[in-house]
């Protein structure tokens, strides 16, 4: 019976790691009226008349080099105490009702390290109007591929 | 859930030959994919930071051990911006492949490399068969290049 019991818990320690790993992502997090789809993004960066928000990268910076959102720039990454510190210092002198959109796209949505840090960060910060773009898959298949707007380099 | 191939973009490499490139060696020497011709190669775009990649690669550790003497060559590159979490990670896991890191033109250079992980399968010409994205079913990777390690 003692061994039964001690090679259950081995098996359960053993699959811990796998586990804490499939639950890293903190993406879900945010809540569902903060999210905004690509496709509408990319409706307001396309329109001459539409107010565009500030859209900040949050993730990758080689991947923000090979192709990112036209417009955007480079505040990250979210899941490093670096990243966070140049995030805050890029919004520290807008008033705290600026349009904000951030984004990632380094990963499968549930497994993004960087978007949920990023978003508390500016919610912390007293920034009232920010929005998480939501991306399930990735950059490349959830922007790129659609033919949205994109720029690359530094 | 378990994203395999993607239609449109994904497919850009596809029936082409692998975009060939020399880059510094991890552990020393040059990663260099045309020294891999004859092999059935795994190209494996990772990142420290990404959590299903993390999964994947003790797997690909295995792989190489099981079917590296059929001709399997697995072969990892980094798209982090620095190599120091990287060799961490190699030294932790043991990896038993060649590591090298990428950048924003090798990404470019294999498609658009815009997430991770992201994983290539090259026959032994040096064409793109097929293209894994996203958190793979490792299986039917598995069951796609065994087939291939029998030709020759």
């Amino acid at each position: 019976m003692k061994l039964k019991f001690v090679t259950l818990a081995a098996a359960v320690l053993a699959s811990l790691p796998v586990a804490l790993i499939a639950q890293s992502g903190t993406a879900p997090t945010i809540p569902q009226a903060q999210l905004m789809q690509p496709e509408e993004l990319n409706q307001i960066l396309s329109s001459a008349s539409a107010e565009k928000p500030l859209i900040l990268q949050v993730g990758s910076h080689v991947m923000f080099t090979e192709s990112h959102i036209k417009g955007s720039e480079y505040a990250g990454p979210g899941s490093q105490d670096v990243g966070i510190t140049a995030l805050q210092n890029r919004v520290a002198k807008l008033p705290h009702s600026t349009s904000i959109v951030i984004y990632c796209g380094c990963c499968p949505w549930g497994r993004c390290p960087n978007i949920a840090p990023a978003f508390k960060a500016l919610t912390a910060m007293g920034f009232t109007h920010v929005k998480t773009l939501y991306m399930p898959n990735n950059f490349g298949a959830d922007w790129q591929s659609k033919g949205y707007a994109v720029a690359s380099g530094d | 859930m378990f994203a395999s191939m993607y239609p449109a973009d994904a497919a850009s490499l596809r029936h082409k030959r692998a975009p060939e490139f020399v880059r510094p060696g991890l552990r020393g020497g040059v990663v260099d994919l045309k020294a891999y011709r004859g092999k059935v190669l795994l190209l494996n775009f990772w990142a420290t930071w990404c959590a299903p990649c993390q999964v994947e690669m003790p797997v690909f550790k295995t792989w190489q051990q099981k079917y590296g003497p059929q001709g399997l060559q697995i072969v990892g590159i980094s798209m982090d911006d620095d190599a120091a979490p990287v060799l961490k990670v190699l030294n932790k896991l043991r990896l038993n492949y060649p590591m090298a890191m990428g950048d924003a033109k090798l990404g470019t250079l294999y498609g658009g490399v815009l997430g991770l992980p992201l994983t290539y399968l090259i026959d032994r010409d040096g064409t793109v068969l097929a293209q894994f994205e996203g958190e793979t079913d490792l299986k039917a990777v598995e069951a796609q290049f065994r087939p291939l390690l029998a030709l020759h």
